[in-house]
């Protein structure tokens, strides 16, 4: 009896530890395929890890040295995230992309405590930008407060520059991630004399009569949304039931999939959207990849996914880490990379145009400079707009910038009121 | 072999109420505690630490808080997220407003005002029985992750609503923040937690346990024979309110640092910790532990045994982790209803007995 | 009329209608607890496993794809075939009804007697069981339900309404959603068979009978595991019809077994025992949730209907405490 209960708890430890192994890059992938938000984080994981077998089996690896992906199901789940960070970081891990706003919060202080750098692409904490107070944590190429100021200043541009007395909603996840823009809309809304509505719908958001019924009745000029999950579709079905002109609602770049304006079919046409990242398979980059990783069997999922909006958010991610991991073993001469010189590399980060049409994706993405100081990349956003007969998105702008008047003050006040709480010496930047 | 008994001996009620009645059982007991303090500190590294020991500790407390409210007493709650949150933020509260002041006694004292809070909504129950109560108590659940959410002074006005634990320290050792060593936070998670234990089953064999198990059994006849259902159903709200309030704190500083109400105390947490103490035996102090490490433990396992050693793809390996959670807890119950204490308490009756049942 | 005063109707109106779209996954519950006294955690599970199966027969998806695929390295995602809704919506009901005979052969047959927490432990693992499995069979990507029920905003009745409004005011007609009016003609017909069946029927009177005694019901000669298979199914034809209703607003995803959680407030103020109950709930509840939202929301920061919805039925329960219709509680020592 005992000798049984010794082995059992002998194989229950050797299940729970797991042993770590020094190899190649090594690049977690929190991904979250099951769950309620799964139908979100599957393409990402997918173009993710697509991007990255593309490079091994193209370029045999980021300048020779090979990519070890690990993939960890977090079910964006926090708790989960946590283990899949601890789980994943004794592997000698680079990079985290963390994809949820619970677990890159949770990961800051601890990725930055443990010496790892975090990449919370267009999510997570905005205030992240200031490098000097987050120096492992980095949200280029653009943060939820560029995303709103963008969102205004495409509403200023279709009503001529103008936006005094006119109304805008904002109907918004009541999280902490759809809190957010609120802050810089109310800014915005003093500058540009906009009266600013607030319509926050409870997770998971499946009812959402209440919030647009209002809507209906006080007839705003524009309604933006940073909405998740299930919320996203009936969010947009609704607002075409009451007949809303869809082309005045405009969301956040994670209320903008397929997933979103399918289900609500030819209703949803002429919604838009920002977008920090092409979109459509239409790049030499996608034909690559169908034809090195799709076609050779060795997709991470059915590789039904490509072109899709999140897909190419998880190639553009993949991407950036790889340019990033260059810049690394240029600066540091070496290719065995520490997490340490991954964030110098992430640091000193200069993706042009000219190097975007090398990569196959010419004017995928605005053109990316990071410091030391500004951690938030350029802040730059497109407007893209749903097509519900050939069932596409197009940009429908140029990449322009947000507002930095606004939101660069926004950014260092709540950066320094972090720095104030949790006791944090700002780097000094510029030497 | 592991029992060597030849009979009750038992001489005083002392003797007979003791919580290891087995010479044996006493000796493992504290052997293992001594393993618990004295050696793993010495081997526990993060990953332990934040992914299985101290998620396991804080449910723990959860599960005992929640299981002296319903198991003990009978009174089903789906408002444990809700009273977590209220631990939680009263703790980050307390922290930040008084940075002096020692991070034990912030738990305690968040502990004290859920157990306030408890009180408030368990009134409720004074009136209302079983599911029916069960649901009302989803109200105190959605009520209070909405005003945590609503409120910016609960989130000290943070841009959006985060709350994250500053560094603590005790004896210059930090337990809160990024930067504490895995063997503090364990230590003092597992040292709370130790005496709470303690506390609970030296509460539930006194007067009040007593009590609160006559209000479980028959709460018309326990009110007939002089035990006050007020005083009663109250009390064990507020207790378990307490306990559950420590383990929110320490749910939101020492294990996760940072949380978020919506994410981080939703309604999911009250089934988690009620599924908890189901399936490891309503009324059993033992229990809580084993539920919660089901709970916790097992799916760690199954998913570093499916992805880390058979190497399936991360989706498919969480959609069989799901089904066989779901599958066990069915089969658990098929076999013993009465949850994981109860099978214990059934294979010691056997041992005790063996080789010689008759 | 004014139109603040139509605006009045016209949210009483649209609360009416969310609370018919409650009832129906209400009354699942309702049915399993009056037969067996079994609380059925697993329902919102049930509903999203039924608009899952509908929509993968429907459109020829290949059950666990995914999972054949990684284990023979195959490619296969469908059939190549779309079924009528009408044929995918029997085929959905012959695995509903198959699930109630698995359910009931494995795992209730083994816990009769148990207590109503033991019983509800065990829809627990059924929920997490059905969620995986769920997941494993049809994919976890979003699908949209089109079974021909129309959807968006009625135009009659809004050019109807602006008649009554007053001379001269912009008013711009009442909203209502057709899919809306579609779910409570439905429901209505739902309730009647439902009554009709346990009124008229040989097995509504069994079940009815199971429902008042189970020992009573066993010694007349009443097969309990049969009326369990039947109440079920039953049951998981009520999941189906609520798993379309809501599938059709927000796409057949994940989130649609959370729908459960709005039927909580719906049951304890109609009673647990009561269909009647979970039809004039659902509607307590959802005129209750709307008005507050829009009245009172806007005054406290929005958001509040999810809790008000409990305080709702909290309300009723201090009064009546078994519920608006459920059974009077007797309680003897």
């Amino acid at each position: 009896m005992r000798l049984k209960l010794l082995i059992a708890t002998a194989a229950a430890a050797a299940v729970m530890g797991t042993a770590p192994a020094f190899a190649d890059l090594v690049f977690p992938s929190l991904s979250y395929r099951t769950g309620p938000y799964g139908p979100n984080g599957i393409p990402f994981a997918d173009g993710y890890a697509d991007y990255f077998t593309l490079i091994n089996e193209r370029d045999g690896g980021i300048e020779g040295q090979k990519i070890k992906l690990i993939e960890c199901e977090t079910g964006y789940n926090t708790e989960k995230g946590v283990e899949c960070y601890e789980s994943t970081k004794g592997e000698g891990a680079l990079l985290y992309q963390p994809l949820s706003t619970g677990i890159t919060y949770q990961l800051i202080p601890k990725a930055t405590a443990d010496g790892i750098p975090v990449h919370s692409m267009g999510y997570g904490r905005t205030s992240a930008a200031n490098g000097k107070v987050f120096p492992w944590v980095f949200n280029y190429p653009g943060t939820y407060w560029d995303a709103a100021s963008i969102i205004v200043k495409h509403a200023l541009d279709e009503e001529g520059g103008d936006l005094s007395g006119k109304k805008i909603a904002l109907v918004y996840h009541n999280s902490a991630y759809g809190k957010e823009p609120i802050r810089t809309l109310e800014e915005l809304a003093k500058k540009h004399g906009f009266e600013l509505s607030l319509y926050p719908v409870d997770h998971p958001g499946q009812e959402q009569k209440a919030t647009w019924l209002q809507i209906r009745r006080d007839r705003p000029d524009y309604v933006t949304m940073w909405g998740w999950g299930v919320m996203n579709q009936v969010a947009i079905q609704e607002a075409a039931n009451i007949r809303y002109p869809m082309d005045h609602f405009i969301g956040v770049w994670w209320s903008a999939s397929e997933n979103d304006v399918l289900p609500a079919g030819d209703g949803a046409d002429g919604y838009k959207a920002v977008a920090f990242h092409g979109v459509g398979s239409d790049f030499p980059l996608f034909d690559e990849i169908q034809k090195h990783v799709i076609d050779a069997g060795k997709a991470a999922g059915d590789g039904s996914h490509l072109g899709e909006v999140l897909y190419n958010r998880g190639v553009y991610a993949a991407l950036l880490a790889v340019e990033a991991a260059r810049t690394a073993m240029k600066l540091h001469d070496t290719t065995d990379l520490t997490p340490a010189m991954m964030r110098d590399g992430m640091e000193a980060l200069v993706l042009d145009n000219a190097r975007m049409e090398e990569l196959g994706v010419p004017d995928f993405g605005p053109e990316i400079n990071v410091t030391c100081a500004n951690h938030g990349g350029p802040g730059l956003g497109a407007i893209s707009q749903w097509d519900a007969s050939s069932k596409s998105w197009s940009l429908i702008t140029d990449f322009v910038g947000a507002d930095r008047e606004v939101v660069d003050p926004l950014i260092m006040e709540d950066s320094a009121a972090y720095a104030a709480e949790a006791g944090i010496e700002p780097v000094a930047c510029g030497s | 072999m592991l029992y060597r008994e030849a009979g009750d001996f038992k001489t005083s009620y002392i003797t007979d109420l003791q919580t290891f009645p087995i010479k044996s059982e006493r000796f493992l007991f504290w052997a293992f505690m001594a393993f618990a303090f004295l050696v793993v500190p010495f081997f526990i590294n993060d990953y332990w630490e934040k992914s299985i020991l101290v998620p396991f500790l804080v449910w723990s407390m959860v599960a005992l808080g929640l299981n002296i409210l319903t198991g003990y007493c009978g009174q089903v709650s789906l408002g444990t997220g809700g009273f977590m949150a209220v631990g939680a933020f009263a703790c980050y509260k307390f922290m930040t407003a008084f940075p002096e002041l020692n991070i034990l006694i912030c738990i305690l004292l968040s502990g004290g005002v859920t157990a306030g809070v408890g009180v408030l909504f368990g009134l409720p129950s004074l009136r209302i029985k079983g599911f029916y109560l069960a649901v009302a108590t989803l109200a105190a659940q959605f009520f209070l992750v909405w005003m945590f959410n609503k409120f910016a002074w609960f989130y000290n006005y943070s841009a959006s609503g985060q709350i994250s634990a500053p560094e603590r320290t005790i004896f210059g050792i930090a337990v809160t923040g990024p930067n504490s060593p895995p063997w503090a936070t364990y230590l003092t998670c597992l040292t709370i937690v130790f005496v709470f234990a303690w506390v609970a089953r030296n509460l539930t064999r006194g007067r009040i346990g007593r009590g609160w198990m006559a209000m479980r059994d028959m709460d018309i006849a326990a009110e007939i024979m002089g035990v006050s259902p007020f005083n009663a159903k109250l009390s064990a709200f507020a207790v378990s309110s307490f306990f559950i309030g420590v383990g929110g704190a320490m749910f939101f500083a020492i294990y996760l640092g940072a949380a978020e109400v919506t994410e981080a105390f939703g309604i999911d947490k009250s089934f988690t910790a009620l599924f908890m103490v189901i399936i490891g035996g309503l009324g059993s102090i033992l229990g809580s532990f084993l539920g919660a490490a089901f709970i916790i433990l097992f799916p760690v396992a199954l998913k570093n045994l499916m992805v880390g050693y058979l190497g399936w793809p991360t989706d498919l390996a969480t959609h069989f982790q799901i089904m066989i959670i779901g599958g066990l807890i069915i089969f658990f119950l098929i076999v013993e209803p009465h949850g994981l204490a109860q099978l214990w308490r059934l294979a010691k009756e056997k041992l005790r007995l063996w080789p010689f049942p008759y | 009329m004014s139109p603040a005063f139509l605006y009045f109707i016209e949210t009483v109106l649209n609360g009416l209608m969310a609370g018919v779209m409650y009832s129906l996954v209400a009354l699942g519950f309702a049915l399993i607890f009056k037969a067996s006294g079994i609380f059925n955690f697993a329902q919102g599970v049930m509903a999203l496993f039924a608009a899952l199966t509908l929509v993968g027969l429907q459109t020829g998806q290949v059950p666990f794809a995914h999972l054949i695929n990684a284990l023979f390295g195959t490619s296969i995602h469908h059939f190549g075939w779309e079924l009528p809704a009408i044929v995918a919506i029997i085929g959905t009901l012959v695995v509903m009804v198959a699930f109630a005979y698995l359910f009931e052969g494995l795992v209730l047959k083994h816990l009769v007697n148990q207590e109503p927490i033991i019983l509800f432990m065990a829809t627990i693992g059924l929920a997490y069981f059905l969620e995986g499995f769920g997941d494993l069979m049809w994919g976890a990507d979003i699908k949209a339900m089109d079974v021909g029920i129309p959807s968006g905003g009625s135009f009659w009745w809004e050019d109807v309404t602006r008649e009554w409004a007053a001379e001269g005011s912009d008013y711009f007609g009442m909203y209502i959603d057709k899919l809306d009016v579609v779910a409570a003609i439905v429901a209505a017909f739902l309730v009647t068979g439902l009554v009709a069946f346990s009124q008229y029927t040989k097995y509504g009177r069994a079940l009815r009978a199971v429902a008042d005694d189970h020992q009573a019901a066993l010694s007349v000669g009443i097969s309990l595991r049969l009326i369990w298979v039947v109440v079920w199914s039953i049951a998981g034809f009520v999941a189906l019809v609520a798993g379309i209703m809501w599938g059709a607003k927000s796409g057949v995803q994940f989130s649609l077994s959370l729908i459960a959680l709005k039927a909580l407030p719906v049951l304890i103020l109609g009673g647990f025992t009561s269909i009647p109950g979970a039809i004039v709930g659902g509607l307590i509840i959802g005129v209750g949730e709307k008005l507050a939202e829009i009245y009172i929301g806007p005054f406290v920061g929005g958001a509040i209907e999810n809790w008000f919805a409990y305080v709702v039925a909290l309300v009723f329960l201090l009064f009546r405490p078994q519920g608006l219709f459920g059974e009077r509680i007797i309680e003897r020592v």
